[in-house]
């Protein structure tokens, strides 16, 4: 591929990613502005965006931040909320045949909700390179950044949070995402198990040990309903 | 422009947890293959997870929280993301501001 093509996967990408962006400013501005609120300096927020870049993670650490931080409470909490990373970068693996061995490790370190959708859109298309992939992520790795030192700038510009409702954006998103991944029935059963199990340990158990049991609680729907449906299809 | 130092190990917690859950995907191809019902369950857990974050908001917080998931998610069904979110927003704050 010569430098022309190159520019011109990496412009497609960036063009791909746009409304993208516009959407996620001022999400990092909520970000940033409830960071501020919990005591982060805008260079801590920073920080934050850059080296975790990962939203739901963030505003989940941010909602049970104590004083001094708790490495160990956080550190787990974002293990939990992303292990979707998992699925979702073992899927998009398969369709990285124009990455060298190390650049889709370095690619996946990028791997965010939006990202990953726009890049397997572009893969049902056409090839994903490393340079559209790259078009994907600069602006918004960069976009996230910046609203969310901007946010924690400006916290107290915006106003209270909890007054303004702000504080409840990021539930918001994870109800959409959550309808997103709605497949019927089966997902149903998960949810219920989910939410029953989180309510129930967040009322008995200090910390944020609900959203451990909530998960554990859903996969086990899913594998006993799997288990059903398999006994099910037998002869 | 200070860095706390508890805080800079949180973060640097949050920063390893998340490389490995999105190198672990890559490494899982490598070496496990995927059946049907190993990928159904996998495919459970992002909702899972979601809800276990969101289910204490949305049932055990106040009525005006409970409301506005409701509208959130019934506006997610038609409207895009951002609207929805911005729905539950406003729906939040007014209810907080009625006093329900």
């Amino acid at each position: 591929m010569n430098e022309n093509a190159r520019l011109q996967q990496f412009f497609g990408g960036m063009r791909a990613i746009s409304p993208l962006i516009a959407a996620v400013i001022p999400i990092g501005l909520v970000f940033g502005a409830v960071a501020a609120t919990k005591g982060l300096t805008p260079a801590e927020a920073g920080l934050m965006s850059a080296l975790v870049f990962a939203g739901g993670s963030q505003f989940v650490a941010m909602d049970i931040w104590t004083h001094p931080a708790s490495w160990a409470g956080v550190g787990f909490a974002a293990l939990l909320v992303n292990i979707r990373h998992v699925l979702m970068s073992a899927s998009l693996g398969t369709k990285m045949g124009e990455f060298g061995p190390r650049a889709r490790y370095v690619a996946m370190l990028f791997l965010a909700d939006e990202i990953w959708a726009m890049a397997e859109f572009r893969a049902g298309a056409a090839r994903l390179t490393p340079f559209w992939f790259a078009g994907l992520v600069a602006p918004f790795y960069l976009a996230w950044i910046f609203s969310g030192i901007a946010g924690a700038a400006l916290g107290a510009f915006l106003g209270d949070p909890v007054t303004l409702g702000l504080d409840f954006a990021f539930p918001a998103v994870f109800i959409v995402l959550i309808m997103g991944f709605w497949k019927g029935s089966e997902t149903g059963a998960v949810l219920l198990a989910s939410g029953a199990a989180a309510v129930f340990t967040q009322h008995f158990v200090p910390g944020v040990w609900y959203i451990a049991a909530g998960a554990v609680a859903g996969l086990l729907a899913a594998i006993v309903n799997g288990g059903r449906r398999g006994v099910e299809a037998m002869p | 422009m200070t860095v706390d130092f508890a805080t800079l190990l949180a973060i640097l917690a949050m920063a390893a947890a998340t490389v490995l859950t999105r190198v672990s995907g890559l490494l899982l191809l490598r070496h496990v293959p995927l059946g049907g019902n190993a990928r159904k369950a996998i495919e459970s857990i992002p909702p899972a997870v979601l809800m276990a974050v969101v289910a204490p908001t949305a049932f055990a917080t106040g009525i005006a929280e409970t409301i506005a998931c409701a509208v959130t998610a019934f506006a997610a069904l038609r409207l895009p993301m951002l609207v929805s979110v911005a729905l539950g927003v406003a729906s939040v704050a007014i209810l907080r501001a009625v006093g329900t």
